[in-house]
């Protein structure tokens, strides 16, 4: 069982109160983007193991959208945080750097 | 004009806790920016009520708000004023940023009472109901089974469910099995 601190009220969830919305800080690629770009952007998804960043709903509590960084190998949990940020903030890659020293994901790392 | 029910009727159910819909109330969903002056005034005087702290629920003399996210709130009044009080509070936030709605005929509101009670809705809430970490004025938005729901505690240990109305009848059905006479578990007491 999954549980992650909603940064927007402060409950304790666990998985079955959230709703998983893939992940984060995805680049948006639209009208204008080569096809290329358009591919990536609409299939192309990280599937580590390990370190990842994931959109969550709390959807049956404040039904805010937050980001969660998360080993998909043990569930550990490094933190969550806002949803209006397009990278995570320094204490979160920190708090991952401390556990998982040599981490890398997409354009991000260690 | 028609006249208004509740979607139970008042229906109850006695057994390891006291479960009873407790009829029409008047509700208004109101979102808007909680450190505008306007915004709070508004309420105030909507309700009497001060803004409440985070997961709390405040009183004030014609009714009381609840926190329901970082920038929406829940007022209940009587059910007869809602109207009334939704239109106030559009005239008083005109050129504000907001959104009031009355939901009062979207509801369902429920109560759950006893020494049982805490008991009765962990069975089927994800929330820690041990009694220093839900309190009187605590409020949490969560689900209730397979349906959304929010609930508060009262002054007088007397839980308050608010839910939609088309899930009144498994509302009442769930709170009623959970507190089945022969379905006791004792994890507070
Ligand atoms: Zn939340």
């Amino acid at each position: 069982m999954l549980i992650l601190d909603c940064p927007y009220c402060g409950v304790r969830a666990e998985e079955t109160e959230l709703h998983a919305g893939g992940e984060a800080h995805l680049k948006r690629f639209g009208p204008g983007s080569s096809d290329e770009d358009f591919h990536d952007y609409l299939f192309m998804r990280e599937n580590p193991r390990g370190v990842h960043f994931e959109r969550w709903r709390h959807v049956s509590g404040c039904g805010k959208w937050f980001h969660a960084a998360r080993c998909t190998q043990t569930l550990e949990v490094f933190g969550t945080y806002s949803a209006q940020t397009t990278e995570p903030p320094q204490q979160i890659t920190d708090a991952i750097s401390a556990k998982r020293p040599g981490w890398t994901w997409r354009g991000l790392s260690d | 004009m028609s006249e208004a029910v509740s979607a139970l009727n008042g229906a109850s159910f006695a057994g390891l806790a006291r479960v009873e819909e407790t009829g029409l109330g008047g509700m208004i969903t109101l979102r808007g920016d909680f450190a505008s002056a306007a915004f709070r005034a508004a309420v105030k005087t909507a309700t009497g009520g001060d803004l409440p702290d985070t997961r709390r629920i405040a009183f004030g003399d014609r009714g009381a708000v609840a926190w329901m996210s970082p920038d929406e709130l829940l007022l209940l009044v009587d059910y007869a004023e809602a109207a009334a009080v939704t239109a106030s509070l559009a005239r008083d936030l005109a050129g504000e940023h907001h959104m009031a709605v009355n939901v009062s005929d979207a509801r369902a509101c429920f109560t759950v009472n006893g020494a049982s009670a805490r008991e009765v809705i962990a069975k089927v809430a994800p929330v820690d109901l041990a009694p220093g970490q839900f309190a009187p004025g605590d409020f949490r938005r969560t689900r209730f089974a397979q349906v959304a729901g929010a609930f508060w505690l009262d002054e007088a240990d007397v839980f308050h469910i608010v839910c939609f109305r088309s899930v009144a009848a498994y509302m009442f059905n769930l709170l009623s099995t959970a507190a089945h006479p022969q379905a006791r578990v004792g994890v507070y007491s």
